[in-house]
């Protein structure tokens, strides 16, 4: 009795190992989840560098020797990829503007005005969110073809400027709804109309929101295939990404060059995430838990 | 009483009522005019369309519900309906593994900044550049999931050159874009009061229990949100059909998307096409009805 009692009493506190145990296997699953995820871009990267053919022989060279940094250049210049990247940009450019100035005041409209018919309208923004573009592909293709839009960034740019995106809408009209409503008033006392209201006072203060559309439209439209494939036809009309499927359709096998190339056009979607972080974190957080 | 009130609104509706009507339908404008031509114009032109035979050169003509008769003895409009189907295992997966990466993610762990973007970083990047860098890694020989398999003594499939594994390599491929359904749950689960984790403790509940009657209702209406974003998503999968498989081989990746795509811009069956899309539209507008519908009985909210 005494005995034991005295072991217990002296026994060195017993560790604890369970929340040691519960880090070791959360780290181990990040990490593994980290090097899975990089694998892919590791394996563009590093298949940019190869020398042309080389790409097809064994042993796999995982880090070339010397690499091959002139693959960018030559794949960028062996099509007129200075040419589709004017083209990408000035869609990318224009589609941005018309998304960014029509959501806003589309958004101003539903998030800060009261008028009969806005609830059932803004249900319908909503809706026109589940219809998917490819239904309506056809009766597009054929208006623009009809008014002679084809082949021109019109197709591509001018719905932009009409709340294409209701998601964009939608998104401006959560972030107009959270600002105190006594700000519309006390503008209008000092003399403000509807429209200084929205320009001057609730835009500046939604700027963050802008971003959000800002680099989503940018991600959508410098991504976009299926739009460019069917509006555009010639070649000199081609955006990157339809360049880059011309590209694969001539140049099958040549993997390093096509990596090259690819990891170009990529580029300006990592380093405006890396800019821009916030934003897109804080849209994807708004759409999810606001929505 | 009454009357005097009537009488109050009625002069109120004189001027500020009127103004601001006309202020607001100023404002979203743009948006009932991009509505009325792009969508619910173009709707109504694809179901007009879609009652015709036309290849755009040629005549129109009148074929009634023509088209959709046909449709239904298509088997490759049966193919591609399956095929769609089938891709949308992918969504349970993104689901379930973009709440374990955000649970992992929602600790207090050192480098969480990092971790988060690198999970995330996949889904900035999207579109034919993609499409191709996978194609490369699925190279049945010197892709790198093979080499990798190879020395691990695993000889790898055909994937994309294969009817079996030519959609599980589609799946694989959506599967590393998860980030951007963790990123909502993430948020979700940060968004979760720590009192309520607090009282469950002190009642004894374990880790399951909180995990089961805490954070699975907390996070069910994100957990609606990522499943009809994943469903709508799936439907309209194109560009790596396209870009990778050309719907093969032996038509296992027809995508349904793909199958219009074909059929409108391909072989100019506009009015088919047309049909085929009208079918889009149904089958998803029911799919997101029934989710939500279904959604009542799991999803809890707050207010």
């Amino acid at each position: 009795m005494t005995v034991q009692g005295a072991t217990a009493h002296h026994a060195v506190p017993e560790r604890n190992w369970g929340p040691i145990l519960h880090k070791v296997f959360v780290y181990t699953c990040l990490v593994v989840g980290t090097v899975v995820i990089m694998i892919p871009f590791f394996w563009m990267i590093t298949t940019s560098l190869k020398k042309s053919g080389t790409e097809f022989t064994f042993p796999i060279e995982w880090l070339p020797n010397p690499p091959r940094w002139k693959n960018y250049v030559d794949g960028w210049t062996v099509l007129p990829f200075n040419r589709w990247a004017v083209n990408s940009v000035r869609i990318s450019a224009l589609a941005i503007a018309g998304s960014v100035i029509s959501s806003a005041i589309v958004g101003f409209g539903f998030g800060r005005i009261r008028f009969p018919g806005r609830d059932a309208l803004f249900l319908l923004v909503l809706a026109t969110m589940m219809l998917p573009f490819p239904s309506v592909i056809v009766p597009l293709f054929l208006l623009f073809k009809r008014i002679g839009w084809i082949d021109t960034i019109l197709p591509l740019t001018v719905p932009t400027f009409f709340g294409a995106n209701a998601f964009f809408i939608f998104l401006l009209r959560q972030f107009f709804r959270t600002l105190p409503l006594d700000l519309d008033d006390a503008a209008r006392v000092d003399g403000c109309n509807t429209f200084h209201v929205f320009l001057r006072i609730c835009l500046p203060l939604i700027r963050p929101a802008l971003g959000i559309i800002f680099v989503f439209s940018f991600m959508h439209n410098w991504n976009d295939f299926l739009g460019p494939l069917i509006f555009l036809s010639h070649t000199t009309k081609y955006t990157l990404a339809l360049g880059l499927r011309y590209f694969q359709s001539q140049y099958r096998v040549e993997w390093a060059l096509m990596m090259a190339v690819s990891l170009i056009i990529l580029t300006p979607n990592i380093v405006l995430f890396f800019l821009a972080q916030k934003y897109y974190i804080q849209g994807i957080v708004v759409s999810g838990v606001k929505g | 009483m009454a009357t005097s009130i009537r009488i109050l609104n009625g002069t109120v509706r004189g001027k500020l009522y009127w103004r601001r009507t006309l202020e607001g339908y100023l404002f979203i404008s743009p948006w009932l005019i991009g509505f009325a031509v792009f969508t619910a114009g173009a709707l109504l032109g694809s179901f007009g369309i879609s009652l015709t035979e036309w290849s755009i050169i040629g005549d129109r003509y009148w074929v009634g519900a023509g088209n959709y008769v046909k449709l239904v003895q298509d088997q490759f409009f049966w193919k591609s309906l399956k095929v769609t189907f089938l891709y949308l295992l992918n969504v349970p997966m993104n689901l379930v593994l973009g709440l374990l990466l955000a649970l992992l993610l929602n600790q207090k762990i050192l480098g969480l900044g990092v971790f988060r973007t690198v999970f995330f970083l996949p889904s900035v990047t999207a579109g034919v550049a993609v499409s191709l860098l996978w194609l490369w890694i699925f190279n049945p020989r010197f892709g790198v999931i093979n080499v990798l398999l190879a020395k691990i003594g695993i000889q790898g499939p055909m994937w994309l050159g294969s009817e079996t594994w030519a959609m599980p390599a589609l799946i694989i491929m959506s599967v590393w874009g998860v980030g951007g359904s963790m990123l909502i749950y993430l948020a979700a689960l940060q968004g979760i009061p720590t009192a309520l984790y607090e009282a469950a403790t002190i009642d004894g509940a374990s880790h399951l229990r909180k995990f089961v009657y805490i954070t699975i209702p907390m996070i069910s209406p994100v957990l609606l949100l990522n499943l009809i974003i994943g469903v709508i998503g799936s439907f309209q999968v194109f560009t790596q059909a396209f870009i990778m498989t050309s719907g093969g081989p032996n038509y296992a990746t027809l995508f349904y998307v793909l199958y219009l795509y074909q059929h409108a811009f391909q072989w100019y069956n506009m009015g088919y096409a047309s049909a085929l899309a009208w079918i889009l539209f149904i089958v998803i507008l029911v799919c997101t009805f029934l989710i939500l519908k279904m959604s009542r009985d799991w999803v809890y909210y707050e207010d």
